[in-house]
């Protein structure tokens, strides 16, 4: 059913089908395999380490980019999120691979099981962010960061599940390994970026652009602001349970709002909205901080987040938009070419 | 019923601290519409000053009222500069930018201060109290028809109640107040009157600083100091500035009383494996005010344009 | 039976009555326009009917079905679309994902199938990216396609508004001003565009203007309001000798 009765002819270009992006993108994740291998083999215990963070890394930030950057809803909470994910993976990992059964089928297991409930949680604090906007709604979200950190911290087992209160939760089986971490990242990032650049998605970034305008257009902004919520939670919870069972011990100060605020400064850091700004943010800044861990041998004071926080602000002071503003450092899209003239109107 | 009371007394001493706090945050959000994220860490920077001041003080062997007036004197000092040197280096260049913007720069300001505190020759990760000394001067009690109060309880309302009045003193009777109010009603007309807004948005980074470090170092005389204190703190005060309606300073003396009062009944009566979980009241109420009505007890309603 | 009605509508804030009493119906292919001074309640007029405000009585009907403070983007799906007094575009999104965004109702594909990237996906990717493009060939702004909205020149934008109201196929096209802060040449192009998108569309178009000659020109009917009231309802000819649309105009005779 064409809009118009008559349509100019329009210059089309050839695209690569989908089947093959797909078997593209399996082919990378099953390649992830030998060169986790290799690089266990290869490389120093704590390169490999770095490299597995890094890819964490780049879930946590792309998950907290759909949220803050591309929805733009201002979530301070993301740490919550993960902290769901990462007590839901970590004591059912402890539990069940102690009464014996398989670590890897049980991690890929409960690390979505996390994941799932911390879409939960995403889905309750998305529902209040109907109603919020920018800086309320950033306080509203860190409120509930601290709930979340309260009610970890003051419990201690829920029935044969240990939680561990302030003390945490330790004895985690290690089974995330460069291999689990890096196709955490890689589903993440496709699933991100084809929200982003799809018709249907364009909605996400329409409510961060004018989200009047949005329910004008027909937009139903209240369905995908709770959706960018619960997949971004979903990502974040997945993350969280892949570092539970990376560090192999977990505590309620790891997933407070200094968390939150580290997501938060790779996204605007990298730039809202642009999700390879925000990869490239989050693969520098953790070499940043791995570099300033060592400086701290030579200076004796912990400059990390003195650091993050000068980022921020002189990001804030001297380009707000971030490193690569909305724009991608890459982007395939094939512009049309559509000088010609129209016809009269 | 004197248990009653009690827990009424303690929780109303708490809720003043509270509310000396939700008086910044509603200040300034009343003068820019912006929630100045960094205030709790002036508050930890009042209680971290003041335990310095008062160590200083006593090993030169000052006696305990001069030394907490020194602390107290000193602290202001230290958070007034701190307050006035944040909103011109963070947040002044940054006038007319997006709120998220400056609400980005606020969040860096706090994780700086945070951080910066925490190093080792400045203060450190430690927790620590305020000296023993002092404790035991403060903690000593008062009987007053079988319900008991301690003498820090009694210096937290004295200061409370007074600073408050002389803010509403300020506010209400002076030329500053007056310029501050036409401010805070419209920022561009006040402007175009000739009133030097610059001047009036420092006096109140100022005034509400202030107010922040005499809190930091009422409740250094209570619990322990950390530099990361401000935050939970500071969140709650803001919760208490949102319970009574932001912008509106009757509004965050009720608020500051109600979240203090509901938070120590919820400590005290629930029971004993839930203690811990009293933390949480507080942005319990945060959610369910601004879920059902964000303009608070006080505060009026805006409707977008469109 | 009108596609639109408004029966006794009222808008209240607080003690301030915004609308009252506006009684207004639309057919499908018609041009009407609203008028009336500054502040005298037009734009209230097209929120309540829009559903960005809810009415404090009175009904509005579309197509005989009630819609009277019903969620703005359901109003949207039901077939209302319009246009802002202040431009609002996605102003750093480009111009094709504006008309895209436009789309987004008609597009059958679930969220799930555009992760997975099903083959419905790219169906119908495809099929509404070409129906954005012919859109704006319409209107004139397909060479710009790949520009971001807010880069636009002033008239552009005003005509991507209306690109982006009609890409969700409305029955009624409210449009807010559209003539504001154009030249001359720009507003004769524009009138020419009003009609044809009414003809080619066969949409109903409302249209608030303070450009006279523009409603004159182009409108059947007009309503004057002033105060939140309707003083006047008519052919331009008959508006326009209306003593009482003179005097909200002019002030009171002397």
């Amino acid at each position: 059913m064409p809009l118009l009765a008559k349509a100019n002819q329009i210059d089309s270009v050839p695209r690569t089908p989908a089947w093959m992006l797909n078997l593209f993108w399996l082919a990378l994740i099953l390649a992830c395999y030998p060169i986790n291998r290799l690089l266990e083999a290869n490389l120093n215990d704590y390169l490999y380490l770095v490299l597995t963070r890094i890819c964490l890394n780049i879930v946590l930030a792309t998950s907290l980019n759909l949220i803050n950057g591309i929805t733009g809803q201002f979530s301070l909470g993301h740490a919550g999120f993960m902290a769901v994910g990462a007590y839901t993976c970590g004591t059912f990992l402890q539990h069940y691979v102690g009464v014996g059964w398989n670590p890897i089928a049980a991690a890929l297991l409960f690390v979505i099981v996390g994941g799932l409930l911390a879409a939960v949680a995403g889905l309750i604090v998305g529902v209040p962010a109907l109603r919020l906007r920018g800086d309320y709604l950033a306080i509203a979200t860190l409120g509930f960061g601290e709930i979340i950190y309260i009610v970890i911290r003051s419990t201690e087992s829920i029935g044969p599940f240990k939680i561990g209160s302030a003390a945490g939760l330790d004895g985690i089986p290690k089974v995330t390994t460069f291999f689990w971490a890096a196709t955490a990242a890689i589903i993440t990032v496709v699933c991100v970026w084809r929200l982003a650049y799809s018709a249907k998605g364009k909605a996400f970034a329409a409510i961060r652009e004018d989200e009047v305008a949005a329910a004008a257009m027909g937009i139903n902004t209240t369905f995908y602001k709770v959706t960018a919520f619960v997949i971004g939670a979903f990502f974040a919870g997945v993350a969280g349970g892949l570092y539970g069972a990376l560090d192999q011990t977990i505590d309620p100060e790891q997933f407070r709002f200094t968390r939150s605020i580290e997501i938060v400064a790779l996204v605007v850091l990298g730039g809202t909205g642009s999700i390879t700004g925000v990869v490239l943010a989050a693969i520098v800044l953790m070499i940043l901080s791995e570099a300033l861990r060592d400086l701290k041998g030579v200076t004796h004071v912990d400059l990390r987040l003195i650091v993050y926080a000068l980022l921020l602000i002189i990001t804030m002071l001297l380009r707000p938009q971030g490193l690569m503003g909305a724009k991608e450092i890459f982007r395939s899209r094939r512009k049309r070419n559509l000088s010609q003239p129209a016809p009269a109107a | 019923m004197l248990q009653f009371t009690q827990e009424l007394i303690i929780g109303l001493s708490i809720g003043a601290t509270y509310a000396l706090l939700a008086l910044g945050y509603t200040m300034v959000y009343g003068v820019l519409r912006l929630i100045n994220f960094a205030h709790g860490e002036v508050y930890m920077v009042g209680a971290v000053s003041g335990f310095h001041f008062i160590n200083l003080a006593l090993r030169w062997h000052a006696p305990l009222a001069l030394a907490l007036t020194i602390a107290f004197v000193g602290s202001a000092i230290v958070c007034a500069i701190l307050g006035f040197c944040i909103e011109f280096f963070a947040y002044r260049p940054l006038r007319g930018s997006p709120r998220l913007v400056i609400l980005i720069t606020a969040i860096g300001v706090s994780l700086l201060l945070q951080n910066v505190v925490n190093l080792n020759f400045i203060y450190g990760p430690t927790p620590r109290t305020f000296p023993a000394e002092v404790q035991k001067g403060l903690n000593t009690s008062i009987g007053i028809g079988g319900v008991y109060i301690s003498r820090l309880i009694i210096i937290r309302f004295a200061l409370s109640l007074s600073l408050m009045a002389v803010l509403t003193w300020i506010i209400l009777r002076t030329r500053t107040g007056l310029a501050l109010r036409a401010v805070s009603h419209r920022f561009d007309t006040a402007m175009l009157m000739g009133v030097n807004t610059n001047r009036v948005i420092s006096v109140t980074f100022i005034l509400g600083s202030v107010l922040a470090s005499v809190a930091g170092v009422m409740d250094g005389l209570r619990y322990t100091i950390t530099p990361l204190m401000g935050v939970t703190y500071g969140l709650k005060a803001f919760v208490a500035a949102v319970l009574g309606g932001i912008g509106s300073i009757p509004g965050a003396l009720i608020g500051g009383l109600l979240i203090g009062i509901t938070e120590e009944f919820a400590r005290f009566y629930l029971p004993t494996q839930y203690t811990q979980y009293a933390d949480a009241v507080a942005f319990v109420i945060l959610i369910f005010i601004l879920l059902l009505k964000p303009t608070g007890i006080m505060g009026s309603t805006a409707v977008e344009k469109v | 039976m009108p596609l639109l009605e408004l029966q006794n509508v009222c808008v209240q804030f607080g003690g301030l009555r915004a609308v009252s009493d506006f009684n207004f119906t639309l057919d499908q292919g018609e041009l009407v326009g609203l008028i009336g001074p500054n502040g005298a309640g037009k734009t209230t007029a097209f929120n309540v009917t829009t559903g960005v405000y809810r009415p404090s009585a009175g009904t509005v009907r579309l197509a005989g079905q009630s819609i009277a403070g019903q969620k703005t983007f359901k109003i949207n799906r039901a077939g209302i679309a319009r246009t802002f007094q202040n431009v609002r575009l996605f102003a750093n999104m480009s111009v094709l994902d504006n008309v895209l965004v436009g789309f987004n109702k008609s597009l059958t594909q679930s969220l799930t199938s555009t992760i997975l990237r099903a083959p419905i996906h790219q169906r119908e990717d495809r099929q509404f990216e070409d129906q954005a493009i012919e859109l704006l060939q319409t209107m004139n702004l397909a060479d710009k396609a790949y520009a971001a909205a807010g880069s636009l020149p002033y008239g552009d934008q005003r005509r991507l508004e209306i690109a982006r109201a009609l890409a969700t196929r409305p029955k009624i096209l409210l449009l807010d001003e559209p003539a504001a802060g154009m030249n001359p040449r720009e507003k004769a192009e524009l009138m020419q565009l009003i009609r044809f998108i009414r003809d080619q569309f066969q949409v109903g178009i409302w249209l608030i203007e303070h450009d006279m000659k523009l409603v004159m020109t182009i409108c059947e009917r007009i309503t004057v309001l002033d105060h939140g009231e309707i003083i006047a309802v008519g052919t331009p000819a008959k508006v326009q000798s209306d003593p009482a649309v003179i005097e909200a105009y002019l002030g009171e005779p002397a």
